[in-house]
């Protein structure tokens, strides 16, 4: 068993989702905020990325990097493409705050080939003495917010991923579970105790043919 | 100071075999008033065509040799040129005088050289796509060969997408600003009232007002009218609200008591000076006419291949209510639907329509982000 070690100057949960994506593939990237994976897979790996953001200023700020982002609402602005547009459509750190995850996950499989999903890992060890010692929702550096002000409106957890998954269709490709510091550029894969001990869970997923 | 420095030239073109118009009609000659800033490369390919709305000019940045001190630059200045967002020293702007407008291009006030006097209303009814291909004309003498970029808002905004429909082949990429792939109701009512407020003028005389007096109060609630859609209520609000012209009591009569009033006459009295009345029943009627919708659709590179892909960036205004937001996404719903790679943005602006022309730091990081990534 090894601990890779990465660093890269993007942060370590992009990266690891990066590492994924072959050369030349063309890209979807949803909730892309400032643009930090795409510009690293346009760069590093030559993909064809757009970018969908919902905050304008950061869908300018893409722009402005010379990604190709629209702004817009993820959740419709995925109904437009032509089937079988993307060899990738990456959902980083997005699906915990989509409102219908089983509906927008169909329509992805019209559109892409496969699916990268991330998401805060809630049955983390962190989370679970949160509300077991202190019994109060939990609050962490992946989970920065209270109940009331949280954009997040699902919590995660890995084995509830699996299942989901299996639920809607998908076949699970790959399973890397990470430990990392939310904004951190390096952290490391889990290979053991990953339901407890992975900060986010990141999955490669895809329809049966 | 260093001011940049520019000259209007003309092209004249279609002398021996006339213009093929779309109407079915043909024009001859044709001449296209323009301006160049910046060299065209060996490759020819670092040129961007700059396409004008419909009241503008080939005038797009910098001075004239012959300009007052005072003088205001080009209506894009804050935009275009050396060390600007689009960068002159690095590409070839060019911007050509619309056909049928009177800023040097020919169209109705023009003299018909048949009749030896002006057009009036037997000029031949105009098409957005007439226009583009006079620009094409203009293109091709200059020997550019594609396009890196074709940038225009509102109805220039529908000449950057007849571009991408008709030659889609030499456009690298293209950016519609606060623009449509068609007219809505709302928008052919509000030409329809500039058109009516001109023919209603007894001096219009069907068009034939070159050699007497102007039907001036028509053209200038035309273009009353048309300051009001390219405003916003908040604007509106924010720049003159109800506070009076140069008074504190109302004059219980017909002055112009509120600064609105007082702002849009004046604004009607300054078209007046420059524009022609004819011209603008031509180009509305363009306007009204131009649908591009199912052409997008049918054009990308799902059908076309990859010769047709362009790198598209759609740009609209919040407060925009004369071609509103909801319109460019259709327009980037359409371009998605036909696999053409576009980004979409909408600018935060209580500017109303007329926000592209008004200096503000996004468009500009934008549109030198969005060319820094088109490669010919």
């Amino acid at each position: 068993m090894t601990n890779e070690e990465f660093t890269d100057k993007i942060r370590f949960d992009l990266r690891t989702i990066a590492e994924k994506i072959p050369e030349g593939s063309s890209v979807l990237d949803l909730g892309c905020g400032d643009g930090d994976l795409l510009a690293w897979l346009c760069e590093h790996r030559g993909v064809r990325g757009t970018g969908i953001e919902m905050s304008k200023k950061k869908a300018a700020h893409c722009i402005s990097r010379g990604l190709s982002v629209l702004q817009g609402d993820l959740n419709n602005e995925v109904n437009d493409y032509p089937d079988n547009s993307f060899d990738y459509v990456i959902l980083s750190q997005t699906l915990q705050q989509v409102y219908e995850p089983a509906q927008l996950l169909h329509s992805l499989s019209r559109i892409g080939r496969r699916v990268v999903v991330s998401f805060p890992n809630f049955s983390h060890y962190g989370n679970r003495l949160h509300l077991l010692l202190k019994g109060e929702a939990p609050v962490s550096e992946e989970l920065p917010y209270h109940w009331y002000d949280t954009p997040n409106i699902r919590v995660i957890t890995i084995p509830d991923f699996r299942r989901f998954a299996r639920d809607v269709g998908y076949n699970i490709v790959e399973e890397i579970s990470i430990k990392t510091d939310p904004a951190a550029t390096c952290g490391k894969v889990i290979h053991w105790l990953k339901t407890l001990r992975a900060t986010y869970g990141i999955y490669v997923i895809e329809k049966p043919a | 100071m260093n001011r940049l420095i520019v000259e209007k030239e003309f092209f004249t073109f279609a002398e021996d075999e006339p213009m093929q118009l779309d109407s079915g009609l043909t024009l001859s000659p044709v001449t296209i008033a323009w301006e160049r800033i910046g060299e065209l490369n060996e490759a020819g390919d670092n040129a961007i065509l700059i396409t004008h709305a419909f009241s503008g000019d080939s005038h797009v940045t910098g001075y004239y040799t012959t300009d007052e001190k005072d003088e205001k630059p080009g209506w894009w200045d804050y935009l275009i040129g050396p060390g600007r967002a689009i960068d002159t020293n690095k590409y070839c702007v060019i911007c050509p005088n619309i056909l049928g407008s009177c800023m040097g291009s020919t169209g109705p006030a023009s003299i018909d050289s048949a009749r030896k006097k002006p057009w009036a209303l037997d000029f031949p009814m105009l098409t957005i796509g007439d226009m583009v291909k006079a620009q094409k004309a203009l293109v091709d003498h200059l020997g550019i060969t594609r396009l890196r970029a074709v940038i225009g808002g509102s109805v220039g905004g529908m000449q950057v997408l007849e571009w991408c429909v008709r030659y889609p082949a030499m456009v690298d990429a293209a950016v519609p600003i606060a623009t449509t792939m068609r007219h809505s109701a709302l928008a052919i009512a509000f030409n329809e009232i500039a058109r009516q407020a001109i023919m209603a003028d007894p001096h219009w005389n069907n068009g034939s007002y070159y050699d007497g007096e102007h039907p001036s109060m028509g053209l200038a609630i035309a273009r009353m009218v048309g300051h009001v859609t390219y405003l916003s209520d908040e604007a509106m609000r924010r720049k003159f609200g109800r506070r009076l012209q140069n008074k504190k009591e109302f004059s219980f009569g017909f002055d112009a008591d509120f600064q609105i009033e007082s702002y849009l006459r004046h604004q009607g009295t300054k078209f007046v000076n420059r524009f022609d009345a004819n011209s603008l029943l031509y180009i509305t009627r363009a306007a009204d006419y131009f649908n591009a919708a199912e052409r997008l659709a049918a054009c990308g590179p799902l059908t076309g291949g990859p010769e047709a892909a362009i790198k598209y960036l759609v740009i609209s205004y919040s407060t925009d209510w004369l071609y509103p937001t909801y319109q460019s996404r259709e327009l980037v719903h359409t371009l998605k639907r036909s696999s053409q790679n576009v980004s979409f943005v909408e600018i935060e602006s209580d500017c109303g329509h007329d926000a592209f022309l008004i200096p503000e730091p996004t468009l500009p990081e934008l549109m030198r982000g969005f060319l820094a990534g088109v490669k010919p």
